[in-house]
């Protein structure tokens, strides 16, 4: 079979097993387009900006677990997937990014359109590739998902150039055989004797810990932590990118950890005599000061990634390793634990948190967001993804939706992009067509990248977006509440009716200003075929409790003042 | 202090500016860095120095490994290692210091292999500090310009540093 360069662009992804990609055309990709009619087991999706179809791809990879496929074209449309694949690589998600760009003999004459995106994409992909020549397109796509995927996953960008596209090789066949690198060795085993040793540490400890990021989710390794959770009775912490690592209503899942974290975690973390880390990278906002951070505690760090140990946080022992291979042995070693007094110690100090609970005040007439996203918990079912933005609702969803389940709950962690909620929304339903989708947003996060509304409406697809609108950008005025006397410099924030807003995409919008409204809302958004935006005007100044301020002590928490926030004109 | 690092690269475009740009981002600096061709066909070898504490360069040694085309890197200052730089220098002659200037070059075994009626290029080869010295006192007797090319090592003894293990091809099952 004779095959152009853009042919075997999507021969390669028909291989990878790529069911769908998010796509904006442009005048260097125009070959990858004009064969794609060729290819109808992929499905194409058109965003309204490339940084929309990265998140896009972003949320279906986290979702399905696949490699998820974003593609623009040269200059501004490789520029604009810059924010979504940063993203990526912040959470290490496994994507595989295709750009075209301007024909070889152009490269560096500051052609039309031409950017150096390899450059410019270089400390935020995994790796990245350019590729001028027809013949290097498919070993080159292979290598790109492969690294993806394996190790560490990550975003890897595959760059090519319109002349490769239109070139093409005779008699071309896909060539299945094993895949050959250099300095790639993703594949480690720790030594036996580290494993016996933190088998030891564990089996001694009297008041561990373990504290469950992503690696737990991307290894799936969530069985194996039950089974070593259950056995030797150490409770388990979540980061955000944990949540769904174990079930929420499990009786050793104590919740999140870090700066918006639940308050007994904190405190349990810093009286802990033995951490176990698996999948996580102490980022700062999950230790707080690190010259005090958990001061009494031995660390076992399980990580697959090697410079991770000891990169923020010194630890007595590091595994490096797949998780989920690693627990396997690990778990036989350990010994059946009653570890009651420490488990006991935790509930005593979680003591009365429930009285300062914003959830639990009774209807005074005024609108929540605690009450917004507990209420969306009640009445959405265990199967439900979650999609988040940036900022308040963020860490409110985070602690009022109890989520049950692994891959259910998306959100950006590392780089904190707002606009992402309402895209990988999008990328979700497809990985998960059968599934709820909700996006919980902010009013400010939403319209960042509210011109994906048009794209889920063409899709026909039906993706639920909660706004929670305060009329502020609500996590930066509660730093100016906090750290700046109240000074509210530019984030008082205007907003379109999102009813109509939601109207003029032809898809339903809902107003909410009561918690009365709340049930029925969620239910309407339910019942109603196609997407739903409910426009939920909460109280403009609450904030987020407990808070650690940046680079405090983990244990010392703003906590919510025993008066509830109020806006100004109830005083 | 000062470490010598001997990273083995893929020789494909685009490793340096990855290497480099790797020590700018983690933000470490590079006192030195030199990169030449070896003689396995596809392998570069690059010699840099970097200041730093050990952990320092534990964490840029984890760093350098995600990089797709490093295979190697080896920290030869905890090791016997010699060390070579090389510069050219190129200083005036019209004083009456010209006879000055030859003493010296013969103290310190450099090399003259330019010469014009009012200049003369010295080329010199020694560990940094050897060159770092003989700078020092030409410097009154006029350098019109110079050159140096960093630290290339290598570790003493008749072993390889080079593990075969790692330059050859891994195999990934797919």
């Amino acid at each position: 079979m004779n095959r152009t360069g853009a042919q075997i662009v999507w021969e390669c992804l028909v291989h990878q097993g790529v069911d769908v990609i998010f796509g904006y055309p442009g005048g260097a990709n125009l070959p990858i387009y004009d064969a794609m009619r060729g290819y109808p087991s992929i499905h194409h999706v058109l965003p309204r900006h490339e940084q929309g179809g990265a998140h896009m791809a972003d949320g279906y990879a986290r979702v399905s677990g696949k490699v998820g496929v974003a593609m623009g074209t040269s200059g501004p449309g490789a520029t604009n997937l810059v924010t979504g694949i940063a993203t990526a690589h912040m959470d290490s998600i496994p994507m595989v990014f295709i750009t075209a760009q301007v024909s070889s003999k152009l490269i560096g004459y500051d052609a039309f359109q031409e950017t150096d995106v390899t450059g410019i994409t270089l400390p935020i992909t995994k790796h990245n590739y350019l590729v001028t020549d027809v013949n290097d397109i498919m070993p080159i796509l292979r290598e790109a998902f492969y690294i993806a995927r394996s190790g560490r996953p990550g975003p890897v960008l595959v760059d090519i150039s319109k002349d490769a596209q239109q070139a093409s090789i005779e008699n071309w066949v896909y060539d299945d055989s094993p895949i050959r690198l250099k300095g790639y060795r993703p594949d480690m085993s720790p030594a036996h004797v580290s494993i016996q040793k933190a088998a030891d540490m564990i089996n001694s400890a009297k008041r561990p810990l373990v504290l469950a990021g992503h690696g737990v989710l991307m290894s799936n390794s969530m069985e194996e932590l039950r089974i070593f959770a259950e056995k030797s009775n150490v409770p388990v912490a979540v980061t955000l990118l944990g949540i769904g690592a174990m079930p929420s209503s499990h009786h050793l899942n104590l919740g999140m950890m870090g700066m918006h974290g639940e308050s007994w975690v904190n405190n349990a973390i810093q009286e802990a005599d033995l951490l176990l880390a698996f999948g996580m990278r102490f980022d700062d906002r999950v230790t707080g000061n690190l010259k005090t951070y958990a001061p009494n505690a031995k660390k076992i760090h399980v990580e697959i990634d090697p410079s991770e140990i000891n990169k923020n946080v010194k630890v007595d022992l590091g595994l490096i390793g797949d998780l989920k291979e690693i627990l396997r042995v690990v778990n036989p070693l350990v010994e059946p634990g009653n570890r009651a007094e420490w488990i006991n110690h935790i509930a005593e100090m979680k003591g009365n948190v429930a009285v300062r609970d914003i959830q639990n005040l009774p209807d005074n007439g005024h609108l929540y967001a605690a009450h917004v996203i507990n209420d969306l918990w009640r009445f959405s079912n265990s199967d439900t993804v979650i999609t988040t933005d940036v900022g308040q609702h963020q860490m409110w969803s985070a602690q009022y939706y109890r989520v049950e389940k692994p891959h259910r709950w998306v959100t950006s962690g590392g780089l904190g992009t707002m606009g992402f909620g309402l895209p990988s929304a999008i990328g979700a339903k497809f990985a998960s067509p059968e599934s709820e989708v909700w996006t919980i947003v902010g009013d400010g996060g939403f319209q960042m990248t509210a011109g994906e509304l048009s794209t889920a409406a063409q899709e026909g697809i039906k993706v639920n977006i909660a706004i929670i609108n305060n009329g502020f950008l609500g996590m930066v005025r509660q730093w100016q509440e906090f750290f700046y006397d109240k000074n509210y410099a530019a984030t008082p924030m205007k907003s379109p009716d999102f009813v109509k807003l939601a109207e003029a995409h032809g898809l339903k919008g809902i107003r909410v200003t009561e918690r009365s409204q709340v049930e029925a809302a969620i239910r309407e958004a339910q019942a109603t075929e196609g997407t739903v935006v409910i426009d939920f005007r909460v109280e403009q100044e609450d904030a987020v409790y407990p808070m650690v301020p940046a680079g405090a002590d983990l244990n010392a928490m703003i906590r919510r003042p025993s008066v509830l926030v109020e806006t100004p004109q109830d005083q | 202090m000062l470490h010598t690092l001997v990273i083995l690269v893929e020789d494909k475009p685009g490793v340096l500016n990855r290497v480099a740009s790797l020590f700018r981002r983690r933000a470490f600096n590079i006192e030195s860095l030199t990169v030449g061709h070896t003689d396995t066909e596809g392998l570069s070898r690059m010699t840099v120095t970097v200041e730093g504490d050990n952990h320092h360069i534990e964490r840029l040694t984890s760093y350098l490994y995600k990089l797709v085309n490093v295979i190697q890197i080896e920290d030869l200052s905890e090791k016997h290692m010699v060390s070579r730089d090389l510069a050219l220098i190129k200083v005036s002659t019209v004083s009456e210091k010209r006879a000055e200037i030859f003493q010296m070059v013969e103290v310190f075994r450099a090399r003259v292999i330019d010469v014009t009626s009012s200049s003369l290029i010295i080329e010199i080869t020694g560990d940094g500090g050897k060159i770092d010295g003989f700078v020092e006192v030409l410097k009154p007797l006029g350098i019109i310009e110079m050159v140096r090319t960093g630290a290339v090592a290598m570790e003493r003894g008749s072993e390889s540093l080079i593990n075969a293990e790692f330059v050859s091809e891994v195999v990934h099952a797919l």
